[in-house]
């Protein structure tokens, strides 16, 4: 099951890195959400994934058994997802007032903070 | 593991049984004390006369606040505070050991300032649209990342200061401020996301997220398990937090976009959350692969440093000129984590603290600056000397400290440094650090060259708006902090030495989390 999660994880990681090396700011925002949910499946996978066991400790017994999934990445994830999706509601603002404000979303034309044309320092006086 | 049992359970095995001691509590209250005022400011969003006299005697406080702190670490030792009742690693901890109270020290310091500067600075549409509360909640993240004794902690701290900078950066939304927040909000939150994977591959590996609980385990696994996947994947997300060469180009197309408040605080803090992480990680809990990669990371040092200060040579805006400046002070950071050592991590935190109060100072200057000549540009700018004496002689200190020239407090660092880096040997990292410090000699003693000296260009429109003390007692006050640790350095010296001891060694931070030895 692990082995499949990882190979899964892989392919959210190279999608999210070909849309995030795309010039479209909105192509580069998918690859982000792409991105976040490739680690939230990292951290599940990480805790182990176990259906058959689970994760209440039997009667006699003081620990969970070790075959059951570790519950805490769970909660990682569900810390990572609240974080994550205020980020991209954020982010997707931003995106939207900068096709606004901008008139554009390709990233070689977002030259207003950085001109091409600013001067060097003048050389004396 | 599981064994049946039939004894009853015995429930202080489990959890801490003593509630905290009221002294204990002093670590969490510099962060609840800002998250507190984040939440009244934000009711009193729209009464904008009262801000000030909430965010200003709040700043205060956090000063008061993290002097006790760093006042108790000093003198005994570091202390953990843990929530929850759970016991550590379960419970998450917070602990305060000098490096951190140090950092958070400064960084209240530097953010009363910034507050106070504020004042005059942003108007009211600056005000209405939530400057105050994001300055709040900004302080909280920095305070928590420096406090935090959990590592997953330190990811949600980067997140809580990363979301107010987003506030704080297109405050004005203006079209260079949107173009630069785009820039800054996306790399920054690939930076952290990073930052998540190696935490999550971290919790695989290890099994908790206690940093004390790392750092006396992390030898075991050495060469048993994938510990240089994570080192590396650590030193990317925080090298990017930090702003080190090569994934440094956020930070000069944002930093001088927004208002240039906002910029001393970011030039001042947020670099410094990242290089605070690196070497909290790479030194504290990691420090077999951090000799390891101390290679990669003397280069990327190193080219910050050159690279920087050769972009400040080059740029004609003021306030982009200081987005090189610190990001050549970074790389001297990065220098005293590849070189280790007692030496060489001292030489790092005192850096990384003259940095915080100069790179403010700095902004701060250029702000005042901007103000009695009317420009940003170096093309416009002119004649300050003879209409501002005072931003002047300010501007002296302060350039002179980035620089690292005597009698100012950027000098010392830069010998420890470079006594460290002489003594193993690394002569090309000793060498960039004082050509480094050349180039921006240059850099800044040309600013002062054409902004303040040469007479005003004839023909440049000035509206020059009058002084106020709310303006100028931030900086004097930043460069009487500069000179004075200039001329009397003996007490940061020794404190970041002790910081650098404390952190290559942390049985006392382990001890101060696990006074019994901890759960097993």
């Amino acid at each position: 099951m692990e082995t499949v999660f990882s190979v899964l994880i892989g392919f959210f990681f190279a999608a999210a890195v070909y849309l995030m090396l795309s010039k479209h700011s909105v192509r580069i925002l998918l690859g982000i959400a792409i991105f976040g949910n490739g680690v939230n499946l990292l951290l599940f996978t990480a805790g182990r994934l176990t259906r058959e066991v689970p994760p209440i400790i039997p009667a006699g017994m003081d620990t969970l058994p070790a075959t059951a999934a570790n519950p805490l990445p769970q909660a990682l994830i569900l810390t990572a997802i609240v974080i994550s999706f205020s980020f991209f509601a954020f982010l997707l603002v931003l995106t939207y007032r900068g096709y606004q404000e901008l008139g554009t979303d390709n990233t070689d034309e977002m030259r207003f903070a950085e001109p091409k044309d600013e001067p060097l320092p003048p050389l004396g006086y | 593991m599981a064994a049946p049992t039939t004894a009853p359970i015995d429930l202080s095995a489990a959890y801490l049984m003593a509630p905290t001691a009221l002294a204990d509590w002093l670590v969490i209250a510099p962060i609840g004390l800002m998250i507190l005022l984040g939440a009244v400011l934000m009711m009193v969003r729209h009464r904008l006369h009262l801000h000030g006299w909430i965010a200003i005697p709040g700043l205060a406080a956090l000063v008061l606040l993290d002097g006790m702190l760093l006042w108790r670490v000093v003198h005994h030792g570091p202390f953990t505070m843990t929530a929850g009742r759970w016991l550590p690693p379960f419970g998450i901890s917070f602990t305060a050991d000098l490096f951190g109270a140090l950092m958070a020290f400064v960084a209240a310091v530097v953010a009363l300032a910034a507050g106070i500067y504020a004042l005059r600075d942003i108007d009211a549409s600056g005000r209405r649209y939530g400057f105050f509360p994001f300055l709040m909640l900004l302080m909280a993240g920095v305070t928590g990342a420096f406090l935090t004794g959990d590592i997953f902690n330190l990811y949600v701290w980067f997140e809580v200061l990363l979301i107010s900078s987003f506030g704080l950066l297109i405050l004005g939304s203006e079209r260079e401020q949107v173009d630069g927040a785009l820039k800054y909000a996306i790399l920054n939150l690939l930076g952290t996301t990073l930052f998540l994977i190696a935490v999550g591959y971290l919790y695989a590996i290890f099994g908790t997220l206690n940093m004390a609980d790392i750092a006396r385990q992390a030898g075991d696994y050495h060469g048993t398990a994938p510990l240089m996947t994570l080192t590396a994947l650590f030193v990317l997300a925080f090298a990017m937090k930090a702003a080190a060469f090569p994934v440094n180009f956020w930070l000069p197309a944002s930093y001088h976009t927004p208002r240039i408040v906002v910029s001393a605080l970011f030039g001042g803090l947020l670099t410094k959350v990242g290089v605070y992480a690196l070497m909290r990680v790479m030194v504290m809990l990691f420090p077999l692969q951090r000799e390891d990669l101390s290679l990669v990371i003397a280069v990327s040092a190193a080219l910050s440093m050159v690279l920087g200060a050769l972009g400040a040579l080059a740029q004609s805006d003021l306030r982009r000129m200081a987005g090189f400046a610190v990001i050549a002070g970074i790389g001297n950071v990065m220098a005293g984590v590849a070189i280790g050592g007692p030496t060489g991590v001292s030489g790092a935190i005192l850096y990384a603290l003259h940095s915080i109060v100069t790179m403010t100072a700095l902004y701060l200057l250029i702000g005042e600056a901007a103000r009695v000549g009317g420009s940003w540009s170096l093309q416009t700018l002119g004649g300050i000397y003879r209409k501002a004496p005072w931003v002047a002689a300010s501007a002296f200190v302060i350039f002179f400290a980035t620089a690292g020239l005597p009698p100012f407090s950027g000098l010392w660092p830069k010998i420890v440094l470079l006594k460290a880096a002489l003594d193993i040997g690394a002569w090309w990292l000793s060498a960039s650090i004082l050509f480094s410090a050349f180039i921006l000699t240059l850099a800044l003693g040309r600013v002062f060259l054409l902004a303040f000296w040469r007479p005003q260009p004839a023909g440049a429109a000035v509206t020059v708006t009058t002084g106020t003390v709310e303006r100028s007692a931030p900086l004097v006050g930043l460069v009487a902090i500069i000179v004075f640790f200039g001329l009397f350095p003996e007490l940061p010296v020794r404190l970041s030495q002790e910081a650098a001891i404390g952190l290559a060694d942390p049985t006392a931070y382990i001890q101060s989390v696990f006074p019994t030895g901890g759960a097993e």
